[in-house]
């Protein structure tokens, strides 16, 4: 089942906990050097997909293989080969930077070199400080060193740049593009659409515990960009179902005194037909740019960074 | 496809296994919770009773006994008892709660290796605090040189087998390293008491004195003590020691958690 090529094989996952069901049914292929991004709002099982594929967790159904190697039975294997970067996970406070790393490297057959690593990290002057003085950025980074540190063939991200600031995001986004063509397959979970876009060759956009779609960020964007969106205001109280009963209308919700409308074809002049006739006028109207995001928000009718915004 | 990793060779999971105890035992270093209460304060207190002058008469209903040598085994039990209820159990319960144990379970080392090592640094610091307590005690202030120098490596080694099992016990239970602190105080004292650390076994009331002996501290001082000024210990505070390696072994390992 194993195609040729393909470091990471995820087909018909599900796992749930109790009642919740935190993933349904996610199939995806990762080809060896790829970038590949899981994306989706907070809660759609991103991670529960990522703790399955490393073997942190045993799904419930579905099958897993990493480089031909079921997480599961080939633990060993698995990880000495796969590089895990933990969502909140911390380090003893007081260990200095050079010792957990040097502590690190020994677990591994074929580590890296740690000069390297840390030069490339931007932690060079950091090895002799102990880890609770380092800033939350150097935290982040030091953890994406250790997932490294093993010279792994599969890397796994979790939330690599979730809680940095705007110029280490860019720094930590310069690390995983100098390390695109030495063969390193990346599987890079995220709720930012800018860093998918930017980084992923593919990503699979997750929602529900399902992947709601599957492709190159531009494709999903230019997918997003046929359903179109259109915002505006009215003039006057309007009964929704005027619209929602259009067959151009997929979806309509209302953001403050803002309305938005979903759809397809020739979506705009439906609708302002349609509440022309009615004797109301839309104000202020705004068609939406497409780009990831908005590719997000209408395969998921879900917008990436409200928490909670699941149930 | 899966000889593309060979486990580690065995000098390497040597050298990786010495890597998490140096860390483990700088990390008892920096934060000497555990020696303070393991060494620092038994050591201190075998100094001040042997500075007192009523501790060192031999009130002749001790057996010819004084009341400095029946301390040393209850400060050695001291010891080993801050080791096991506290100084084991508050770091494993912290690495759970920091998602050290997490992080280690995706690299090849396995996360028991890190309550392996915990164990190791343990048992370092045992020994030194009591080879520093016995010097003192006998060197300094006049304790007689334990009667049964191989029963003593015996209750000791009982004694220790008995006791960190209690400590992974609390390390299971506690969700937090606070948790695990205030679990094993709540432990320790009222264990402590039975061990004789406010009154001696010798001088408690028969019934107490029962208690005691089915406690894991009071089963402790009893050999230790046996063999420090009897002879050859006798097999029942063993076999208690034993009962509570046994059962408090399988709980820990049925009840302890990885995340």
């Amino acid at each position: 089942m194993t195609s040729p090529g393909s470091a990471v094989e995820v087909a018909h996952l599900r796992k749930t906990y109790g009642p919740v069901t935190a993933v349904d049914d996610v199939s995806f292929s990762v080809a060896e050097g790829e970038i590949f991004g899981i994306l989706g709002p907070n809660g759609a099982g991103k991670t529960t997909t990522v703790e399955c594929a490393t073997g942190l967790r045993s799904p419930d159904s579905g099958t897993i293989r990493l480089l031909g190697l079921d997480p599961h039975v080939d633990r060993d294997e698995i990880h000495e080969i796969v590089g895990v970067q933990l969502q909140a996970s911390a380090l003893p406070a007081k260990l200095r930077v050079g010792e957990i790393l040097d502590m690190y490297r020994s677990f591994y057959r074929d580590p890296a070199d740690i000069s390297e690593l840390i030069e490339v990290l931007g932690l060079a002057g950091k090895r002799a400080d102990y880890y609770r003085s380092l800033s939350g950025g150097q935290r982040q980074r030091l953890s994406v060193a250790l997932a490294l540190i093993g010279r792994p063939k599969i890397a796994v991200l979790d939330e690599m740049t979730t809680g940095l600031d705007p110029q280490a995001r860019r720094d930590a986004w310069e690390l995983i593009e100098s390390g695109r063509g030495r063969g390193v397959t990346i599987l890079l979970v995220t709720h930012f659409m800018e860093e998918a876009e930017r980084l992923c060759d593919r990503v699979a956009l997750i929602d529900n515990g399902r992947v709601v779609a599957l492709d190159a960020p531009a494709s999903l964007a230019a997918r997003a960009r046929d359903a179109k969106s259109v915002r505006f205001r009215l003039s006057a109280p309007f009964d929704d179902r005027l619209l929602t009963e259009l067959p151009e209308v997929s979806r309509l919700e209302r953001e403050g005194a803002d309305v938005i409308v979903t759809g397809t074809g020739e979506l705009v002049n439906a609708v302002i037909l349609t509440l022309a006739v009615a004797g109301v006028t839309a104000r202020d109207v705004q068609l939406d740019s497409s780009n990831l995001e908005d590719a997000f928000v209408k395969l998921t009718g879900r917008h990436p960074h409200k928490e909670g915004a699941m149930a | 496809m899966s000889s593309l990793a060979q486990p580690l060779p065995t000098l390497a999971r040597r050298t990786a296994f010495g890597n998490i105890v140096l860390n483990e035992a700088r990390l008892s270093w920096r934060r000497p919770v555990g020696l303070i209460g393991g060494i620092g304060i038994p050591v201190l207190l075998v100094v001040v009773f042997g500075e007192l002058p009523s501790f060192r008469q031999h009130p002749g209903s001790l057996g010819g006994f004084t009341v400095f040598d029946l301390y040393v085994p209850i400060l050695v039990v001291f010891s080993l008892a801050m080791l096991a209820l506290m100084g084991l159990p508050i770091p494993l319960a912290s690495y759970r709660e920091l998602g050290v144990l997490r992080r280690l379970s995706t690299t090849p080392v396995p996360p028991s290796w890190v309550l392996a090592a915990q164990g190791v640094v343990q048992l370092c610091v045992a020994a030194l605090s009591l080879v520093v307590i016995f010097v003192i005690g006998v060197a300094a202030f006049g304790a007689p040189a334990p009667k049964s120098p191989a029963g003593l490596v015996l209750s000791v080694a009982v004694s220790i087998a008995g006791l960190f099992p209690i400590g992974l016990m609390i390390a299971a239970i506690a969700r937090t390293a606070n948790g695990a602190s205030v679990i094993g105080r709540l432990a320790f004292f009222p264990l402590m008491f039975f061990a004789g650390l406010w009154l001696p076994r010798a001088m408690m009331p028969g019934v107490l004195v029962d208690i005691s002996n089915y406690t894991p501290l009071g089963a402790a001082v009893e050999t230790i003590q046996d063999s420090m000024l009897q002879g050859f210990p006798p097999a029942a505070p063993l076999l208690v020691l034993a009962a509570y390696a046994v059962a408090f072994g399988f709980l820990a390992q049925r009840f302890f958690r990885w995340e």
